[in-house]
């Protein structure tokens, strides 16, 4: 029972960071629809320039709490990817808006693979270890570990979205967010500067992939110019999970995927007779994906309209 | 039994009832026109009958069978074709190829015949290619075969995309305002074309908002209004039905 | 070019001095350049053949496949594992490869029937992620049974064969030196003038201009007739068994696979190979798959000069490699999307704000 309460716990944790990130994609694709390969990257860079920052910090006062230092990381990371989220969007797919469909997808993969290299050539192709910095401590809970870190993910995930929850349900920006979702050529007619609400989605996904970013390296201890493609696609799946385009859906599917995966990696080698170990645990998030193609394509909260004829 | 029947066909999306209860039928050699104000509802019954919309309630049967939700292709292959409002042609292609790519439906060849162009595929292609010009100057663009379809002058692709619908060998044809944005003159033709069209056998199904047209045009017009048919019947009763006249002149005075 | 019209107009002696040419290109290309380069131009060969299969998909039907390499992986570990002595199976290559090709397609219709009814985009992440899964089980299904050998990948694998004679060594013919590798080049050439002539004739046919048609207008093709989802299965499956038989010669040429030739970049670097060449074009795949598989041996070089002028490789040409391959694909889809050789029918829709143009251009000369 206790691996259950375990595996549910870690689920969790992961959930809200996929949840974070699938954020990214889903208000990108509720306004352009457009799968923005790159966002994994971004969260990718999150990571790594945090990593540099609290490299140097370190290097300078090795004294300051921990805390502290990780929040220097994250207070530049932050404003590094959203920056970059500026000029992706305004490098790469604004010119594309109104080419084919093929055309915007492979710049969006190009960018993608860009990404990783310029990555690997600052950063190395070494794993980083992300310091031990933030104050240890551990609690049980029905039998089962939970970390401070743990807690620290949850909570601080919970913050960001209420958040953003209300930034999209009450404040003008967010309104124009959600005119232009429905319909650009209305919310453009109703006085909408759609440019910016798009340049505006982009740059609000970068800031949470930064926060996701961050946060994951610090939970695995790692960072690596390649981590940020799987947890990309892990975070789509959690999106069209969740009903790709829906906020809400993004988070609920990202919290679920978490969990899926990580009864998945604590089962699976129970259900298939230990023909398969727990380092299939890649491989829940692609089945999870297939499954909702088949059975619930607008996912979990998602409605869609049929294309207009 | 009648070619098409609507029977109480409704559409929803979200809170607004596109169509609300709407029943209609088309008998075989009619020409049938649909008309109402802008928002009633026309395209979204085509959409309906056509396969690119599911109804949320209702039946639409051809010949007495069933087509409502079932796929595009399917209604196409029971002999149902259309066009659209807003003109969808195959923009880089040629307009004979356009017209090629209507004659899908009634053609076999397969990867393996591709591939081999043994006897079969080869006599198909070049009949598939003979249709298709030929249709091309049943609608007029005889000499235009080689032209690409977005290089066409607007009425002549309003004539490529009923050649494509064509090719498809439908017996009944819904065609979506297909004399907008043409001047008197054009639209006469277009009405002469109609009629010639309905002669070689095909049923025509038409939304449209010129009014003269349509009562000189049709066997029998219906009139949708807030998504419910407010009016149907021979052309002159229509025109004189209070409702009818309501709602053309509610939209006029908003 | 006064040139090029010198050869239009005398299409069989083209013809002709082409097949001499391509005859005797891996001598030519041996004695040039060098021995290796003769595996260098049996690899292009090799990724012509996939090109042209991942041509079908993304340039025909318009769709995004990026899990392309996870089918030639298949094709190629079915055949390690049908000849080779990992489980004792040594059957013969022309029965080993068509069920390479078949599982391989296999696979394509079971990961694009669900995918294929939605939206396009769909596909490119589905196949994204299957071509991970693919790696994941590549590299871990060596225990409790060992059916991969994980990462380290089975070798041994047998050489194409015809009877007793067999690709491995060196053979005499009229007293000419044939290498394997000069065999393998015959062998490839072959599949690729077979793979030519194929998509060539299906871009010319029912189904070629089924597959124009959804790319232009989907909802428009549905609405003639197509059954859309089909003949976007039909690219897609088609894609994959091309992808398989490519495994398959791949293993067979190689005589050892592992994981590490399967990954997200080779997917990515097939993908590039068609966009730079030109998207829909036979001409233009063949040229870009050509180019990109020549230009990292030739940025090889580049390694090699660092090291001659400051005594070490500052920036490793392989590293370079990825990143000048994303750049491209962004460079071309911003100012070239039609590629470097493209088909008219490409360049007229990716520019549709050029217009009608002069009078010439209002008439496809293709009829
Ligand atoms: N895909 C859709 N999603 C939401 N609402 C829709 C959709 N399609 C149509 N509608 C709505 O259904 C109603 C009927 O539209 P429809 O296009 O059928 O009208 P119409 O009679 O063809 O008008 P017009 O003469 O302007 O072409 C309109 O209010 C329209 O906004
Ligand atoms: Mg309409």
């Amino acid at each position: 029972m206790d691996i259950f309460v375990q595996q549910l716990i870690n689920g969790l944790v992961l959930g809200s960071i996929y949840a974070l990130v699938a954020l990214g994609y889903t208000m990108v694709y509720g306004i352009l629809e457009l799968i923005n390969f790159a966002h994994g990257e971004v969260t990718m860079f999150g990571a790594m320039v945090a990593l540099a920052v609290i490299g140097v910090v370190l290097g300078v006062a090795p004294d300051l709490p921990g805390l502290l230092v990780v929040l220097a990381g994250v207070l530049v990371a932050i404003p590094v990817c959203m920056l970059l989220g500026f000029s992706i969007e305004r490098l790469a797919y604004r010119p594309l808006r109104n080419a084919p469909r093929l055309a915007p997808l492979i710049t969006a993969i190009g960018l993608s693979i860009v990404l990783q290299n310029v990555a690997m050539l600052i950063w190395g192709r070494q794993y980083i270890a992300f310091p031990p910095l933030l104050p240890k401590g551990q609690y049980e809970v029905l039998g089962a570990h939970v970390s401070n870190l743990q807690i620290f993910i949850v909570v601080l995930s919970i913050l960001v979205m209420l958040g953003l929850w209300f930034m999209v349900q009450k404040t003008r920006l967010g309104r124009a967010m959600r005119a232009t979702a429905q319909s650009r050529a209305v919310a453009q007619l109703m006085g909408v500067n759609v440019n910016s609400v798009i340049a505006a989605t982009f740059v609000i996904g970068s800031a949470l992939a930064a926060v996701a970013g961050v946060m994951v390296s610090a939970y695995y201890g790692l960072a690596h110019y390649y981590m940020g493609f799987l947890l990309g696609l892990k975070a789509f799946s959690a999106a069209v999970l969740g009903g790709i385009g829906n906020i809400a859906g993004a988070m609920l599917g990202g919290l679920l995927l978490g969990v899926i995966e990580a009864l998945g990696a604590g089962y699976i080698g129970d259900l298939t007779g230990g023909f398969l170990g727990s380092h299939y645990q890649d491989v829940f998030a692609f089945f999870v994906l297939i499954l909702v193609l088949v059975f619930r394509p607008s996912g979990l909260l998602g409605e869609r309209v049929a294309t207009r004829a | 039994m009648a070619l098409l029947e609507v029977e109480c066909v409704t559409k929803r999306f979200g809170g607004l009832a596109a169509l609300d209860a709407v029943s209609l039928s088309v008998r075989q050699g009619e020409i049938y026109g649909l008309i109402g104000p802008n928002g009633a509802g026309k395209t979204t019954l085509f959409n309906c009958m056509t396969g690119l919309y599911s109804v949320t309630g209702g039946q639409v049967r051809l010949d007495g069978k069933a087509i409502h939700n079932r796929k595009p292709h399917e209604i196409v292959r029971q002999g149902f074709a259309r066009t659209f409002q807003n003109i969808r042609l195959f923009p880089n292609m040629t307009a004979l190829e356009n017209v090629m790519v209507g004659r899908h439906v009634r053609s076999r060849a397969s990867v393996l015949g591709a591939v081999l162009r043994d006897k079969r595929t080869r006599a198909e292609e070049a009949a598939i290619r003979e249709r298709a010009q030929e249709l091309l100057h049943f609608v007029g663009l005889g000499r235009k075969g080689r032209a690409l379809a977005s290089h066409l002058a607007y009425g002549e692709q309003r004539r490529l995309e009923i050649a494509r619908a064509l090719a498809t060998e439908p017996r009944l044809l819904a065609l979506d305002e297909p004399v907008a944005g043409m001047n008197p003159t054009e639209r006469r033709q277009m009405a002469d074309f109609f009629r010639k069209l309905r002669d070689t056998g095909v049923s025509l199904l038409l939304i449209e908002h010129d009014v003269k047209l349509v009562m000189g045009l049709c066997d029998r017009v219906a009139v949708l209004d807030y998504g419910k048919k407010i009016a149907e019947g021979a052309p002159e009763a229509v025109q004189r039905d209070p409702a009818v006249i309501a709602a053309y002149l509610g939209v006029e005075a908003a | 070019m006064p040139v090029i019209k010198f050869f239009r107009q005398r299409p069989q002696l083209t013809l002709l001095l082409l097949a001499v040419l391509l005859a005797v290109l891996p001598f030519l290309v041996g004695a040039g350049l060098g021995k290796s380069w003769i595996r260098v131009l049996d690899f292009a060969l090799l990724y012509v053949l996939l090109a042209l299969g991942l041509n079908i998909v993304v340039g025909y039907a318009g769709l995004l496949d990026l899990g392309y390499i996870a089918f030639y992986a298949l094709g190629a570990y079915l055949y390690a594992w049908l000849a080779s002595p990992h489980f004792g199976l040594h059957l013969p290559f022309w029965a080993v490869l068509p069920i390479g090709a078949l599982l391989a397609g296999l696979f394509g219709v079971l990961l694009g029937a669900p995918t294929l009814r939605l939206r396009g985009d769909y596909l490119a992440i589905v196949t994204l992620g299957f071509g991970e899964i693919i790696r994941i089980f590549m590299n871990n299904l060596n225990a409790p049974v060992n059916i991969t050998n994980g990462p380290q990948g089975m070798n041994l694998i047998d050489p194409i064969a015809f009877g007793d004679f067999t690709f491995k060594g060196t053979h005499h013919f009229f007293g000419i030196a044939f290498s394997s590798a000069h065999l393998y080049y015959y062998l490839f050439l072959g599949f690729v003038l077979l793979a030519m002539l194929i998509a060539l004739r299906l871009q010319d046919s029912r189904i070629g201009r089924a597959w124009a048609a959804i790319r232009e207008d989907e909802v428009a093709a549905a609405a003639m007739g197509i059954n859309t989802r089909n003949v976007k299965l039909l690219a897609f499956a088609m894609g994959a068994t091309f992808g398989g038989l490519a495994g398959g010669l791949f293993a067979a040429f190689q005589g050892f696979i592992s994981p590490e030739s399967f990954g997200l970049m080779e997917s990515i670097m097939i993908l590039c190979m068609i966009v730079l060449g030109g998207m829909g074009n036979i001409p233009g795949v063949i040229l870009g798959a050509v180019l990109l598989t020549v230009l990292p041996e030739a940025l090889r070089y580049l390694g090699d000069a660092q090291r001659a002028l400051l005594g070490h490789v500052a920036l490793d040409p392989a590293d370079l490699r990825m990143l000048l391959f994303g750049v491209a694909l962004i460079l071309m889809m911003l100012f070239r999307p039609e590629g470097l050789l493209p088909s008219r029918r490409r360049q007229r829709e990716l520019h549709p704000e050029d217009g009608p143009g002069e009078q010439a251009s209002l008439y496809d000369s293709r009829g």
